[in-house]
């Protein structure tokens, strides 16, 4: 690729306005994770008007429930879950200042929406190469929810790890995009 | 009768169910190494690297190729004149399975339908049992992951939708299934036999290595007509656009009753595990 933007999360607006569908960013920083159980719980938290167990605003949430930890390693194999079972929470942590979320496949017009009110972006990983994934990740600890197993919510420190950027904050995704370019009719 | 010992069985069980999850196949590693040259989207490209990239990582350090480390599927040839000793077959099978998910640090993914519990152990696993002439047991063990399988259909279609009825619902599938199953997929195909055996059918196929030729010539023209329509549709890597969305379509076909024409489509993902065990 000619081109790949670094990110250091948490984020700022001015990191993200620059990127457009199709760009080549590595994630260094601090990001979380949390797959669907845990965003039921957030949201949850969030009517109730309690605080969240994790920071939202500025930060990525990446969407992994990785095997176990081996010994000697900081994490098993962590690629990205598919997001769309993620879309019925995602509205309400961008309203909060969520700026990137890490996953794979489509997402929902709502959240899309929220994307472009919001200013945030949705990062796809490659699904399935989850060793490279977990080559990328430093540290690892959980902060909630340590008896959901894999759907523990953790912090990862990780160091340029790779995804694409799928959706930018002017409303265009890469799903469609990228598809019709490629189309033979 | 020849014997076989259980314990042979839950040991070769147990290695092959590490060494399916941290080596990539090597027909899936060329086949990918293949699409490289045909993929002309810069993002495909770094897509297929990435994968490349990840099953060296995996083999190396002895992590899953995929953190969905899958449900284990079995299907079981018994030679007539075999007699297993120490204990009954499946639960042998699910004894190498607990083993090898818990050594080799893979995922448990087996789960109540309902209360969503896991079972902790990645069992039940699913078996099928067939008897054939002969005083081999051979044992097909797959592990597949949920985000393909999701996106795996079975169509009951008229008789007269005929081959070009087949071909469009396998495309439709597969457009339908998008970035989903992570593609490149490798698409399994079952045509004929019952509802349930067109299933099977499909994952047999899938149960051909890469590179190789359906020796029905039949369905090696049908095989290609079909992916050369998947790799149109420009679904590509992941779904973010190009020329590979499928690296192969594979196709078994058996005689229907007069008045069906079963079809079932297996996507499986790049992340193809699976082996051929014979004791
Ligand atoms: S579809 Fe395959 S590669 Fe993708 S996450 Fe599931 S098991 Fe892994």
């Amino acid at each position: 690729m000619d081109k790949v933007y670094h990110l250091e999360a948490p984020l700022s607006i001015e990191d993200i306005e620059c990127l457009k569908i199709g760009d080549m960013v590595d994630v260094s920083g601090y990001i979380y994770t949390a797959r669907d159980a845990a965003h039921q719980r957030f949201l949850k938290l969030i009517k109730e008007g309690k605080e969240l167990p994790i920071p939202i605003e500025g930060q990525i949430i990446y969407y992994v429930g990785p095997t176990p930890a081996p010994p000697g390693k900081v994490i098993g194999a962590a690629g990205a879950t598919t997001s769309y079972r993620m879309d019925p929470y995602s509205p309400a942590l961008l309203e909060m200042g969520l700026k990137g979320m890490i996953g794979k496949g489509r997402r929902s017009n709502e959240v899309k929406e929220a994307m472009v009110k919001y200013k945030a972006i949705y990062m796809a990983s490659v699904g399935g190469a989850a060793a490279l994934m977990s080559r990328s990740i430093k540290e690892a600890s959980v902060v909630a929810y340590e008896e959901m197993g894999p759907e523990a919510v953790m912090k990862l420190k990780v160091e340029k790890m790779p995804a694409i950027v799928v959706n930018d904050i002017f409303g265009n995704d890469l799903y469609n995009e990228g598809k019709k370019k490629y189309r033979i009719n | 009768m020849r014997q076989i010992s259980t314990r042979t069985i839950i040991d070769r069980i147990k290695d092959s169910a590490m060494r399916l999850n941290f080596e990539l196949k090597e027909d899936v590693l060329s086949s990918l190494k293949d699409a490289l040259d045909n993929e002309e989207s810069q993002v495909g490209k770094e897509i297929l690297n990435q994968l490349i990239e990840n099953a060296g990582i995996a083999r190396h350090d002895m992590i899953p190729i995929c953190q969905d480390t899958g449900l284990a599927i079995i299907i079981a040839e018994m030679g007539q004149e075999v007699c297993i000793v120490g204990g009954d077959l499946r639960s042998a099978f699910e004894e190498g399975i607990r083993q090898g998910y818990k050594e080799g640090y893979l995922r448990n993914s087996v789960c109540h339908p309902f209360t969503r519990e896991n079972t902790g152990d990645n069992t039940p696993i699913i078996v099928h049992f067939d008897m054939v002439p002969g005083d081999r047991l051979k044992l097909w063990f797959a592990a597949k992951g949920g985000g393909s399988e999701n996106m795996s259909r079975l169509f009951m279609l008229p008789p007269s939708a005929g081959w070009v009825g087949v071909k469009e619902k396998i495309v439709q599938t597969v457009e339908e299934a998008g970035p989903n199953p992570c593609p490149p997929t490798i698409i399994g195909v079952g045509i004929g036999g019952s509802f349930e055996q067109s299933a099977l059918l499909a994952q047999k196929a899938l149960f051909r290595p890469l590179g190789t030729l359906n020796p029905d010539s039949e369905l090696v023209k049908m095989e290609d007509e079909v992916l050369e329509e998947i790799n149109k549709t420009g679904i590509g890597p992941q779904g973010l656009g190009g020329r590979i969305t499928s690296l192969a379509v594979h196709i078994l076909m058996m005689p229907c009753h007069i008045s069906s024409l079963p079809l079932a489509i297996d996507i499986q993902c790049h992340a193809s595990r699976y082996t051929e065990i014979i004791f």
